[in-house]
């Protein structure tokens, strides 16, 4: 509001317009796509336009009764809870210590721990296809668990690491002084200080391997075909309502996520608003 | 501050507390690698060491010298010149002859068609009609009559070429150049040279797509910094959301709006401005807009905290001297912006250079891009070779392009807006 009191002349006031003008127009096309695919699931019939002949709830009938669709989301969380869980004991070590090491070399070894989110997904699928079809790990789940903890593995490092950049390395060091041992230290003063840095890694690492298809396109048996990749396939062949559907429990999923991502980030605040 | 404390000390004891000082620090560097050698280890298993895999396939050449192993020692010698003689013929009669009972033709002959289209026949139509190893002396009239291919020098230099155990020949496939029979570099054959093409309709998709993001962007990257914190948060849900959103919703979403019978068409089409549906799928703008609504959040959350630490006072200060707005916004806040415009491209580009996903489902034929040749390679035709040499070119254009976008962001925090 202060800012547009301070519009003086007719021309700011002009620009000002515009601006909001025409970030309307991109919000409108940011959330449309993902507004007008919503109600089609909930359609009677079986075409993709509108106007709805009528309200039902069959395709959702038909995603929660098909052993593929139900497989795939089974599947979509194994390996997501899977590579979460790995990504964040190997991240949340490497951000550690990553605080702590004193290098000429840092840049570069933190350079090489972020470049999966960098290189493009074919390079990194067609290098594992090439690299695990030899040793059985295509076709496996742990193949897929280890391609996706690589990629969501970053998210950890940063996130981590900027909740480490703000702790104070004192409280370590009393908590050392006062005859913690190690472990015990980050148990009861690290860990709880750092939680929230690590909650919404999880969640970056779990988010990263719900929506990765490209992998999955290269790696995954008939077995362990994933969400994502069953919307591949769906859209490749025809796009049946029931995609709908499952495209409403994806995005649910990243409502989800995201929610509870801004919760952290309000409660982060609030904490640090209340110490200053 | 160390120092100062161990002068005073005693200096009986200042030796060896300096020495246990550096001692006590030491360790912590090793137990602070200790720490991040887990996920070093890990990524090398999973990451660096399959994508060395894939850079070495694309100048791996060892099918032809495991198939074909006599004749390619016996041409070790041979000046290129003119036929060569007598000793490698009977050497070729030689493999082919064992290959044919080991089954390795095929491996050698799909090599080879790389190099020269038609190769395959050659080397299966002899396998088949080489009765036995030719007489002493014989090899090289027998080889021509069965096959008049192996009377001319191409074929030989071919073979040669690919005598391995590393090859230049996939990355020059990939930037549209072959080695002619005399070892030159020249463009590659017309049918053949379709990579260049490919690479410039990448860079170009990828560039119309950071010019939109930019376009569409910086306008709401400065609403939202410019808005009081309560409703910019609130506006903030517009981009997040999608953000956030599976890319393959947002993809099949784009289906549904813009196909034939699709939401856009029926309300152009309801609002009297067309009469026939529009084509907006399967093709170029379908690529391009699908893109830039998946990538567009990128744009704007970099943008966004680069406009958010600009001071107000800055242009206040601006208008307080008599610059009139548009001065004040050209010369004091655009500048300001600009490593951010900066990062923000980058980021859009690199990430959509390598885009498979989107183009694959939105695009027509010719709207793919270089991810999708490599795929195709990788598990339609399995020409790995190939595959990898275009992967390798489009690894070194993405690490020279996050170089620079390193540089630009450096001082700044590494997630780059990722997130607030």
């Amino acid at each position: 509001m202060s800012d547009n009191s301070s519009l003086r002349t007719p021309s700011q006031r002009i620009a000002w317009s515009a601006t909001i003008v025409i970030s309307t127009l991109v919000f409108i096309f940011l959330i449309t796509p993902i507004l007008a695919i919503m109600p089609l699931s909930f359609s009677s019939g079986s075409y993709l336009t509108y106007p709805l002949p009528g309200l039902s709830l069959r395709w959702y009938d038909d995603f929660i009764n098909s052993p593929r669709w139900m497989n795939s989301l089974k599947n979509s969380m194994i390996i997501g809870v899977a590579s979460t869980l790995l990504s964040m004991v190997l991240g949340t070590l490497a951000a550690l210590g990553l605080a702590q090491w004193k290098s000429r070399l840092k840049p570069l070894v933190l350079a090489f721990v972020l470049s999966p989110v960098v290189v493009p997904g074919v390079i990194t699928a067609v290098g594992l296809y090439f690299f695990f079809a030899p040793i059985g790990l295509t076709g496996s789940y742990l193949g897929l668990i280890l391609a996706h903890t690589a990629l969501a593995t970053p998210f950890v490092v940063i996130t981590v690491g900027a909740t480490l950049q703000s702790f104070d390395t004192n409280l370590a060091r009393a908590a050392a002084s006062l005859g913690a041992s190690p472990l015990y230290a980050f148990r009861r003063v690290i860990l709880p200080l750092i939680l929230p840095g690590l909650a919404s890694g999880a969640l970056f690492a779990f988010a990263t391997s719900f929506d990765e298809v490209v992998i999955v396109l290269f790696m995954a048996g008939p077995e362990q075909r994933t969400l994502p990749r069953e919307m591949f396939s769906g859209i490749r062949e025809n796009i049946s309502p029931t995609i709908t559907a499952a495209a409403v429990v994806l995005t649910t999923v990243s409502v989800i996520l995201l929610a509870t991502l801004e919760a952290l980030r309000r409660r982060n605040e609030r904490l640090k608003g209340s110490s200053t | 501050m160390t120092d100062a404390l161990l002068t005073g000390a005693d200096a009986s004891t200042e030796v060896p507390l300096k020495r246990r000082l550096r001692r006590a620090e030491r360790t912590r560097q090793v137990k602070a690698l200790a720490l991040v050698a887990p996920l070093l280890l890990f990524l090398l298993f999973t990451f660096a060491g399959p994508i060395a895999g894939m850079l070495w396939r694309a100048v791996d050449d060892r099918e032809v010298r495991q198939v074909l192993p006599q004749t390619i020692a016996a041409l070790a010698s041979w000046d290129g010149k003119d036929l060569p003689d007598e000793q490698v013929y009977a050497a070729l009669a030689g493999d082919i002859l064992a290959a044919r009972t080991a089954g390795t033709i095929a491996i050698a002959a799909k090599r080879l068609n790389y190099a020269l289209n038609g190769f395959r026949t050659i080397l299966t139509s002899t396998a088949r009609n080489l009765k036995a190893a030719p007489e002493p002396g014989t090899a090289r009239e027998t080889l021509g009559k069965i096959n008049p291919a192996w009377r001319e020098r191409a074929t030989w230099t071919t073979i040669k070429d690919a005598s391995g155990p590393v090859t230049g020949f996939n990355l020059l496939s990939a930037l549209d150049l072959t080695r002619n029979a005399d070892g030159a570099i020249v463009a590659a054959a017309p049918d053949q040279a379709i990579y260049r093409d490919i690479f410039a309709r990448t860079f170009l998709i990828s560039l119309a797509v950071t010019a939109f993001c930019l376009i569409l962007g910086f306008p709401v990257a400065y609403l939202l910094a410019t808005l009081p914190p309560g409703r910019s948060n609130l506006l903030m849900i517009f981009v997040l959301l999608p953000f956030w959103t599976s890319l393959l919703v947002r993809t099949c979403a784009w289906i549904v709006l813009l196909q034939s019978k699709g939401v856009v068409n029926d309300s152009l089409h309801w609002l009297g401005i067309i009469d026939a549906p529009l084509r907006l799928i399967y093709n170029r703008f379908g690529v391009c807009v699908a893109m830039t609504h998946v990538l567009l959040p990128f744009m704007i959350l970099p943008l966004y905290s680069s406009m958010k630490a600009i001071s107000p006072a800055y242009m206040r200060a601006a208008a307080s001297l008599g610059a009139p707005p548009l001065t004040a916004f050209l010369r004091i806040y655009l500048p300001q912006t600009l490593p951010g415009i900066g990062a923000g491209c980058l980021l859009v580009f690199i990430l959509a250079l390598g885009y498979y996903i989107t183009p694959a489902l939105v695009g027509g034929a010719a709207d793919q891009m270089i991810s999708y040749f490599i795929a195709l390679y990788t598990t339609e035709t399995a020409n790995w070779g190939l595959a990898s040499a275009l992967g390798a070119v489009l690894l070194l254009a993405t690490i020279l392009l996050a170089l620079v976008y390193g540089k630009l962001v450096q001082g700044q925090q590494v997630t780059g807006g990722m997130k607030n």
